[in-house]
């Protein structure tokens, strides 16, 4: 049955969703057609229909005239009332009575909380003589708060140290757009048609011949600001699939080639179809010579990753590697959706350039149904880049850089180091971290590898301000003042990632919760009054800030521009003019606002993402000179340039992690741990560690699940839904025994994320965050080049059986009470039982 | 009379559907108005590629489904089809969905 969009936009019945307006009234309800995260955040932001009475938000759907998700929506945001009106959702500013982790409360007010955080920065940094670096600003994955919350770091806090608690390697997403930048200059994700306001039915679109999944779950997760459904439509269309996974998924029961690879061999695997497509001679000639440099360099390295050799290493058959290349490259229109697994492993930034390779030596970019070139809709490029201008070119002098604990290494990412950071909490070296804002995130029972480690860290901080939709384990653990921020509902907000530019309208009220924007804005003023009254003393000019130059700088008086030197680096430079394609265009009709966004529907395409071979045209280059943005101008396949600058070899070579090196080769180590416990896949119910708090999230999935080979099962004597401990040399945790008949016996799968809001909040249990929490057996300080990429997702474990002689002591118990399963680690180091950090020569970066 | 056509071939099991409906019916705990069913995942013997693995969904519906009778008599679509991430469901007149069967993806045609 062949899709047809042009009939699905025929039958719909416009008038019955009322084209053309934006709120409504209808039986009794206020009707408003906006944007949303599934609450509090996620990766995508879809079109909605908000229904609310009185203030209160009853009802949810999508809206079937958003061409991004088609009034498609996923479990969560069909659910956002439960999460919105959750009973027990903080309503206003908290201070701690008792101990940490005893959960005891006072009520208190905006104006005692700022004045609070303001005096205790005012005596216990500003004049006990330390920098605004000893504040660390730690913030989630959620879109709707990974850009404001590190602008309000460097805006109102002034720290360049921010980024995400604990998580070595910058192992999300980062590794993706570093590795795609040094070689393609920009970055490639699927041409499912999302470009164009006019989607399947648009007349330059076709949909791609073969698309390979690689390392990711897209229907469960939502990488690149992607719908994974939107795939489901191209197959529908004719798309065949190539999946790359160690896990069989749907696409894999459906795909032409399912290559179950090797958890963390992935390098490997590229190489071996590089070999193949260039031996073959697979490639794209013509593109290859117009657009491409060192393809001769590149062609010579990879001669020795025969399919063969890869078939070693990734315990997948030559001839199904061979084979399924062959099927990639001689695709017409081939692309590549790529996944978490890239940035967590210690391949990371060699992997996903040799990956972008792939896409560009087969001419896969920036045509249509294949990898297109896509920016942030308008140029509006808020978040590290814009936090940085307004830091104290001294202070972000100190900010926490890789070489802190990677000599050698060379810090290119605007976030902090993740492992620096850690160090510098573990070690109180170059300086001691003296204050923790966390906003939006619960680290320790989400991204923070090696949590009973980071427990450790924070448990003794200073000061600690949390700030969240909810009361998280993090805020009872650490907090000493809670801030309660709104949710999607009650939010006037707007995304970019890609395109299109989408509104967020606030159409319900939350007691005293603020939004991230009105926070940012009250704590600049508190903070940071004399640029606050100047550029934001309202919600309203941020909010037209964000539009009118994305928090650059536009001197009125001067009429100059200036926008930051660049993600990793201090200052300033003066650019022509920094306001965005979105204040250029709209300006002049006095369109370029909020409110107007809101009004013609909430959203507007930009024209970078829908235009293809952007590279013929001149536009990706700042020169405006046909060509890519890179130092050569064209697409470059060994990044000589940039990755020696980064300090990373320019041509690729697969190595093995510390505890996958061990697991192969240490016989006592493999039969003491005989599983390779890969973590961390998606699930429908739950982004990350939210959507806990909704019952009927929880009806679907009630309990954390490791999945379990049926033969496992049967050596174990396992049933369905029995708990478990996991275990290795780091900690333990337990979860519930799923049996996957299609998984492989020497692997399990656990999942990542859980607390249990129901449960008691105070130590030792602390909501239950640490019984099952798989982040007991990662580690941190563990990464590849350029400190890119921990190999969090590929640990090993064992497995036993849940019985009253070994359940005691808890995880909660051996965390919050007893100091953690271990006493011995050394800043600086991954485990207790090795001193190195790579297995590269030498052992350490 | 009306139903609702699923191609089945293409459900990803992302449980829009059973939500969906449960909010708009107001259900509770353990009970739905469309609920899906799961078959495999199991290999073919000797098969390979897309006809390897058998990992199908598919939704049923109970007798608590009154085809969002109240929704599509104002020209809105029932709550399931509209939300079907996968974009596998249609709604309408028996006849009509029938001719869209054309044999190249497993179909089933569903109806109170």
């Amino acid at each position: 049955m062949l899709f047809d969009y042009r009939a699905f936009l025929d039958s719909v019945d416009r008038k019955a969703y009322h084209e053309g307006e934006w709120q409504w009234e209808e039986d009794g309800y206020t009707v408003t057609r906006t944007y949303t995260y599934s609450a509090p955040g996620c990766h995508d932001s879809c079109g909605v229909l908000m229904y609310t009475k009185d203030g209160t938000l009853e009802k949810v759907e999508g809206d079937p005239l958003d061409p991004c998700a088609n009034g498609r929506l996923c479990m969560r945001c069909l659910n956002l009332v439960e999460g919105v009106n959750y009973a027990d959702r903080p309503k206003y500013p908290l201070r701690r009575v008792g101990e940490r982790g005893e959960n005891k409360w006072e009520r208190i007010s905006w104006e005692e909380a700022l004045d609070e955080i303001a005096e205790w920065i005012r005596v216990h940094i500003d004049e006990a003589g330390l920098g605004r670096e000893s504040i660390f600003v730690n913030h989630g994955t959620g879109r709707n708060i990974s850009s404001w919350v590190p602008f309000l770091g460097g805006a109102c806090l002034g720290t360049p140290n921010i980024g995400a608690i604990g998580f070595s390697g910058y192992s999300c997403y980062l590794p993706r757009t570093c590795g795609t930048a040094a070689g393609i200059g920009d970055f490639p994700i699927v041409d499912a048609s999302e470009g164009h306001e006019d989607r399947y039915a648009n007349p330059e679109w076709e949909r791609p011949d073969v698309v390979v999944i690689w390392g990711c779950e897209p229907l469960r997760s939502n990488a690149d600001g992607y719908l994974g459904h939107w795939l489901n439509v191209c197959m529908q269309m004719g798309t065949e699939f190539i999946s790359v996974d160690p896990q069989l998924t749907w696409w894999g029961a459906r795909a032409e080639y399912w290559l179950p690879i090797r958890p963390a061999t992935d390098l490997a695997l590229a190489l071996a179809w590089l070999n193949v497509i260039t031996s073959e001679d697979l490639i794209d000639h013509e593109f290859v010579d117009c657009w491409c440099a060192y393809y001769d360099e590149l062609k010579e390295h990879v001669a020795q990753f025969t399919p063969e050799w890869a078939s070693e290493i990734c315990l997948v058959p030559a001839e199904d590697i061979a084979a399924a290349a062959r099927f990639y490259a001689n695709a017409e229109r081939g692309a590549i959706q790529w996944g978490l697994a890239f940035d967590t492993q210690v391949d990371s930034i060699q992997l996903c350039q040799t990956v972008s390779n792939l896409m560009s030596v087969c001419g896969n970019i920036d045509r249509p149904g294949t990898n297109i070139l896509v920016r942030n809709g308008f140029e509006i490029n808020p978040g590290y880049a814009t936090a940085q201008l307004y830091c104290d070119p001294d202070t972000f002098a100190k900010k926490l850089t890789v070489d802190l604990v990677h000599p050698g290494c060379v810090q290119f990412i605007g976030m902090a180091d993740c492992d620096a950071v850690n160090r510098a909490f573990e070690t109180g070296e170059p300086y001691p971290i003296k204050m923790f804002w966390s906003q939006g995130s619960n680290g320790i029972a989400c991204s923070a590898t090696a949590a009973p480690r980071v427990h450790k860290m924070l448990q003794n901080v200073e000061f600690c301000v949390v700030a969240d939709p909810y009361m998280t384990p993090t805020a009872v653990a650490y907090a000493d003042i809670f801030l309660p921020l709104k949710t999607t509902a009650e939010r006037d907000s707007m995304r970019v990632w890609w395109t299109p530019l989408r509104a967020m309208k606030a159409v319900s009220e939350w007691y005293e919760a603020k939004s991230d924007e009105e926070l940012i804005v009250a704590l600049g003023n508190k903070l940071n009054p004399e640029l606050f009254q100047k550029r934001w003393p309202t919600l309203d000019a941020l909010l037209q800030d964000y539009l009118d130059v994305g928090f650059n700088i536009y001197d009125p008086d001067t009429g100059k521009s200036y926008k930051s030197a660049g993600r990793s680096k201090a200052g300033m430079v003066e650019v022509d003019d920094v306001h965005t394609d979105y204040w250029k265009k709209h300006h002049d009709d006095g369109e370029c606002s909020f409110d107007a966004l809101v009004r013609k529907g909430g959203y507007e395409y930009d024209d970078f993402c829908a235009t293809y071979r952007k590279y013929e045209k001149g536009m990706l280059r700042p020169d405006g000179q046909p060509g890519f943005a890179t130092p050569t101008g064209r697409i470059e396949l060994v990044p000589f340039n940039t990755f020696t600058a980064w300090g990373i070899p320019p041509l690729a070579e697969h190595v093995e992690s510390l505890t996958a090196d061990r697991w192969l080769n240490d016989p006592e180590f493999h039969k003491e741990y005989p599983f390779i416990c890969i973590n961390g896949s998606r699930s429908y119910e739950f982004f990350h560690s939210e959507n806990r708090q909704q019952a009927t999230m929880r009806e679907f999935h009630p309990w954390p699940l490791v999945k379990v080979s049926p033969q496992t099962a049967e050596e174990y004597q396992l049933t369905e839904g029995e708990w478990i401990w996991l275990e290795n040399t780091e900690g333990r945790c337990r979860q519930k025994v799923t049996i996957d008949p299609t998984l492989n016996p020497n692997y399990v799968h656990a999942e990542h994320g859980w607390w249990f809001p129901e449960q008691e909040p105070a130590f030792p249990n602390l909501y239950g965050v640490f019984d099952c929490n798989i982040n007991n057996l990662t580690a941190s300080y563990e990464t590849g080049f350029g400190g890119i990429g921990n190999p969090l997702k590929s640990i090993c474990c064992k497995i036993y059986k849940c019985t009253d002689e070994v359940d005691e002591p808890s995880p909660g118990e051996v965390v919050t009470k007893l100091g953690g399963f271990r006493n011995d680690y050394v800043a600086g180091q991954p485990f207790a039982w090795t001193t190195d950090n790579t297995t590269r020569e030498g052992g350490r970066f | 009379m009306k139903g609702i056509l699923v191609n089945y071939e293409f459900c990803t099991g992302c449980h829009s559907c059973e939500v969906a409906c449960k909010k708009h019916l107001d259900l509770p705990a353990g009970e739905f108005g469309i609920k899906l069913t799961e078959t495999g995942p199991y290999e073919y013997e000797g098969k390979t590629g897309k006809e390897r693995w058998e990992w199908t969904w598919l939704p049923v519906l109970t007798k608590a489904c009154d085809m969002c009778v109240d929704r599509t008599e104002k020209g809105k679509l029932p709550m399931c089809v509209q939300h079907c991430q996968a974009w596998c469901m249609y709604y309408g007149e028996v006849e009509e969905l029938a001719k869209k069967i054309d044999g190249t993806s497993r179909c089933a045609l569903l109806t109170q």
